[in-house]
């Protein structure tokens, strides 16, 4: 049944999945579905006070408009007031360190900051030394944590609902992640996550941009994508940069489209039940087409949906389990 | 006014020299080595190693332009404390040591503040930049022991040809850093899987060994003695082997970082463990050491890099590469080195003092009678734990805060004067 | 709000099966009495053993009135006032859920022990969060005083007075398997559950 737990919450910060272990990933899941409650609510205030009081800054370094509406609105529906911080210079362009930015965000008594950075590792350099509750919502290419939280709780109740089993786990099921999984903080945090919940994960692009390093940690790795998606329960779609065209990492994306693109016609190499998941913003007809984007097996708008429950869950845990600094 | 280093175990590569023997110093000289020696004063060197004055050829004391991090003064401090007597400084200074002026401008700044011995390297291109050769024979007269871009590499072929020949008339060695920048562009750390993990660019081996092939056939090309610095890679290891049996004249270091540690040292986004090239894996730790072993590796140079606190504390891709390492070469040497029995304290002191002390001619690396008394003290057993304190450089940036190590200097000695005693 | 689990010294039978069930009968005649308009009333079950109560109370207002009102569930948890000291996070007790509006409704809250007010409290706020009943009621199986603060029960079963170290523990048979209402003495407390 969804709810009883006996674990406790002991961490400061969310800075990655890696640290995370399996029953701190299952702690967020199963505290969602309540948090996804609230937003749910057919009359009366979309809202819980668990917040009330506190402060919530979005350090967002890199422009993001998803990310940031769904960290700001999971806020506000726990009551927290919210402050969004804008600064889309690094510290030596700007002449201000991080350090710096984030104590004069700490001066206005933040009790959890939210931070995206183009640098992999600049919310691990703040986590130890700052106050309030560092969740990063994405550094550079390094990880993506509360991206893979909802991926997985959206996998997990796909899979709850085909089998019938409220219980089911993902352990053992395949996920097929296709596209630029080198250049990808959601990747490397889905598979992070993925692996620890006993998931099987295979990536699938070109060896330009796909890691062969990732065959160490139990990742298949294939080149070709109908072998990828054979057996895949959860076919999960990477955006592809065209920028990446520019650095001699593919050819063009004629090429890409053909080899690589999650369409009816690849998507017939993949079992009837598989599910089709995007991070978004989609590049429509590019990584995935339209057709298959807004079809039946899509789960995309759900991943959005989830996206503000288990932030709420997040920032809830952080927040009021008494977890180290003050 | 003399004294005498007594009972200790005299170490001297140069002449092969390894027993227990006196050491009498006056007036900044070696007068006589030998048993139950007559002083004014006595050092008791009982359980100690006495050997020469350490040498390193690959430091960055940063002045002029950048003393933040360093200056001679401070960075001769940190090599006193090391056990290092006489250093060879690199040209990557703002402005860059390019000319005459230039080279006087540090000797007499070292004349100055400096308690160590002090030798400048000069840039093989005007300004570093890889085009135009600089004026050798004056950068020599004026007091240079070396060419280096160190920094950087030589992009075009045809330029690093002519920098060799060149070098190769004056007679003056070409320090070597050898770096692809093409392949290694954007890359922060060893491109492994633990760059995978932290989704940071990474520098493949090749990136090194590529030039290193290069920049040897060049100098075989040239004639020109040229020596390989800071390799990281089992295949650079290999490559300088191959070369040097087929006859070409062709030295090279490795830095104890690269023997010590590897990329999971970085694990953390630890900007102490970002340096160029980058901490590689235990197979090239393997190869290094038995690059010392055959005596393919000629000698052990830190690469002693500087950079102040804030500068370190940044996001890791953007903090500057480097470490220092005068403080804890010779514990590296021995904790990593000697106590595994991968080489013996003789030939440890070698790779520490003849070995670079022959790739620019120095006077220096030996003890004998009437030569300078660089004289280095340590204890092979101490065992110590690494803190600021234990630094005598301006900046802290050392991956082995913290660590424990064996093998302290005591007392260090240069033109018989003391320059560092131990306080513990 | 009744311990879980109960280590006891000392226990005391306050009700039996019997009289828990005349008391019920007697809260849904109250209750049934007082609400004349019944097709407004609804019923919220505070988690946990408020829901099987709340589920008794409909079911016998039902056979005297001829309607049975509706039964949800409140969680509370979400809107509790200790969720700041860093306390261990809550165990869950389910989800508050219910399938009507509570709309110029009358919300009749139903738990089995009432002591501090703090559950009260925070359904109240809850309950406010979802829209704006008529009014809101609060019928309670035990009253063992302790109040922090001014709620008061309009239906209850039983009123007691209790000690610093004692305590009232509410068994019913949805959840327990057995109706009974005991009274606990002892120096160790039980872990609390709420």
């Amino acid at each position: 049944m969804a709810g009883t737990t006996h674990a406790v919450w002991t961490r400061k910060d969310l800075v990655g999945i890696a640290d995370l272990t399996r029953e701190e990933i299952e702690m967020v899941l199963d505290a969602a579905p309540q948090f996804g409650a609230v937003s749910q609510r057919a009359s009366g205030i979309k809202k819980v006070p668990l917040l009330q009081g506190r402060l919530v800054v979005l350090w967002f370094h890199e422009p993001s408009t998803r990310t940031r509406s769904s960290f700001e609105l999971a806020a506000k529906r726990l009551s927290a007031d919210t402050l969004a911080v804008a600064s889309s210079t690094s510290s030596s362009v700007k002449g201000e360190t991080l350090h710096d930015t984030l104590a004069n965000i700490e001066a206005m008594r933040a009790d959890i900051t939210v931070i995206r950075h183009s640098c992999a590792g600049a919310p691990h350099l703040l986590a130890g030394s700052h106050r309030s509750h560092i969740i990063n919502a994405g550094d550079g290419r390094h990880e993506h944590p509360t991206q893979a939280l909802l991926d997985c709780y959206t996998m997990r109740e796909s899979v709850r609902r085909r089998t019938g089993n409220p219980d089911a786990t993902l352990d053992g099921v395949k996920v097929a992640i296709v596209g630029d999984v080198e250049h990808s903080r959601v990747a490397r945090s889905d598979i992070h996550a993925l692996l620890k919940l006993g998931a099987k994960v295979t990536v699938c692009g070109p060896s330009t941009l796909v890691p062969r390093e990732l065959e160490r940690y139990g990742v298949g790795v294939t080149h070709r994508l109908k072998e990828a998606l054979e057996d895949a329960d959860v076919v999960y779609s990477l955006r592809i940069q065209l920028e990446r065209q520019a650095k001699a990492l593919f050819p063009s994306l004629r090429e890409y489209i053909k080899l690589f693109r999650i369409d009816a016609e690849s998507l017939r190499h993949a079992p009837d039940h598989a599910i089709v998941m995007h991070p978004g913003p989609i590049n429509r007809d590019l990584e995935l087409s339209t057709e298959v984007a807004d079809g039946p097996r899509s789960v995309i708008l759900q991943q959005v949906t989830n996206g503000v429950a288990v932030r709420m869950a997040v920032m809830h845990l952080l927040a009021n389990s008494g977890g180290a600094a003050r | 006014m003399s004294l005498v280093i007594a009972n200790g175990h005299v170490v001297d590569p140069a002449s092969g020299l390894s027993e227990t023997m006196d050491v009498l110093v006056a007036d900044g000289r070696v007068r006589e080595m030998g048993k139950s020696l007559r002083g004014d004063e006595t050092l008791d060197a009982r359980g100690l190693v006495v050997c020469p004055g350490l040498v390193d050829i690959q430091v960055h004391f940063r002045e002029p332009g950048f003393e933040s991090k360093e200056t001679i003064a401070t960075g001769s401090r940190a090599a006193a404390r090391g056990g290092v007597t006489t250093v060879v400084t690199m040209a990557n200074t703002n402005p860059p040591i390019d000319n005459a002026g230039l080279v006087e401008l540090v000797t007499r700044r070292a004349r100055e503040t400096a308690c160590i011995k002090v030798r400048p390297a000069a840039c093989a291109t005007k300004g570093m930049k890889g085009e135009e050769l600089t004026e050798m024979a004056e950068l020599k007269e004026a007091g240079a022991v070396a060419v280096t871009d160190d920094g950087r590499d030589i992009r075009s072929s045809a330029v690093m040809r002519r920098v060799l020949e060149y070098a190769g008339m004056v007679g003056l060695p070409y320090l070597a850093h050898c770096q692809d920048e093409d392949l290694s562009d954007g890359g922060t750390m060893h491109e492994g899987r633990h760059s995978m993990l932290m989704g940071v660019c990474g520098i493949p081996r090749e990136a090194e060994e590529i030039r290193i092939d290069r920049n040897i056939r060049l100098a075989e090309l040239a004639g020109a003695h040229i020596h390989i610095q800071h390799i990281s890679t089992a295949g650079g290891v290999q490559i300088v082997r191959d070369a040097k049996r087929r006859g070409a004249r062709v030295t090279a270091e490795s830095a104890p970082h690269y023997w010590s540690l590897t990329a999971a040292a970085a694990m953390g986004f630890n900007t102490h463990a970002k340096m160029y090239p980058p901490l590689r894996e235990e197979e090239d730790i393997a190869a290094i050491i038995a690059g010392f072993q055959d005596g393919t590796l000629d000698n052990i140079a830190t690469d002693h890099a500087p950079h102040t606190r804030s500068e370190k504390d940044v996001e890791f891709q953007l903090a500057p590469f480097g470490i220092i390492g005068l403080e804890t070469m010779l514990a590296l040497t021995v904790t990593h080195l000697v106590r595994p029995g991968h080489i013996t304290l003789e030939k440890a002191v070698a790779l520490m003092t003849t070995g670079g002390a022959q790739v620019c001619s120095l006077e220096a690396g030996s003890l004998r009678v009437d030569g300078p008394a660089d004289i280095t003290v340590f204890d092979p057993e101490e065992q110590w734990t690494v803190t600021p304190a234990d630094f005598g450089s301006k900046s802290a940036n050392s991956p082995y805060l913290g660590t424990t190590l064996a093998g302290r200097v005591k007392h260090v000695f240069c033109d018989g004067r003391p320059v560092h005693t131990d306080k513990r | 709000m009744t311990p879980d689990k109960d280590m006891l010294a000392e226990s005391t039978v306050l009700m039996d099966r019997d009289a828990i069930a005349a008391t019920v009968r007697s809260l849904a005649l109250a209750i049934s009495d007082a609400n004349p308009d019944i097709g407004a009333l609804v019923l919220l079950g505070i988690l946990r053993r408020g829901r099987p109560l709340a589920d008794r109370l409909a079911a016998l207002i039902g056979e005297y009135t001829g309607t049975t009102p509706p039964v949800g569930s409140l969680a509370t948890t979400m809107y509790r006032d200790d969720v700041r000291t860093g306390a261990a996070v809550p165990q869950m007790k389910g989800e508050t859920h219910f399938d009507f509006s509570v709309d110029d409704r009358t919300v009749l809250l139903v738990d089995d022990v009432l002591a501090a007010g703090r559950t009260i409290r925070a359904a109240l706020d809850e309950v406010m969060d979802y829209g704006r009943p008529r009014r809101i009621q609060l019928a309670c199986l035990v009253d063992r005083g302790g109040r922090e603060l001014p709620i008061q029960a309009d239906y209850l079963g039983y009123s007691i007075a209790t000690g610093a170290d004692e305590w009232v523990s509410v068994r019913l048979r949805e959840t327990d398997d057995e109706d009974a209402v005991l009274l606990l003495r002892e120096d160790r407390r039980a872990e609390t559950n709420d």
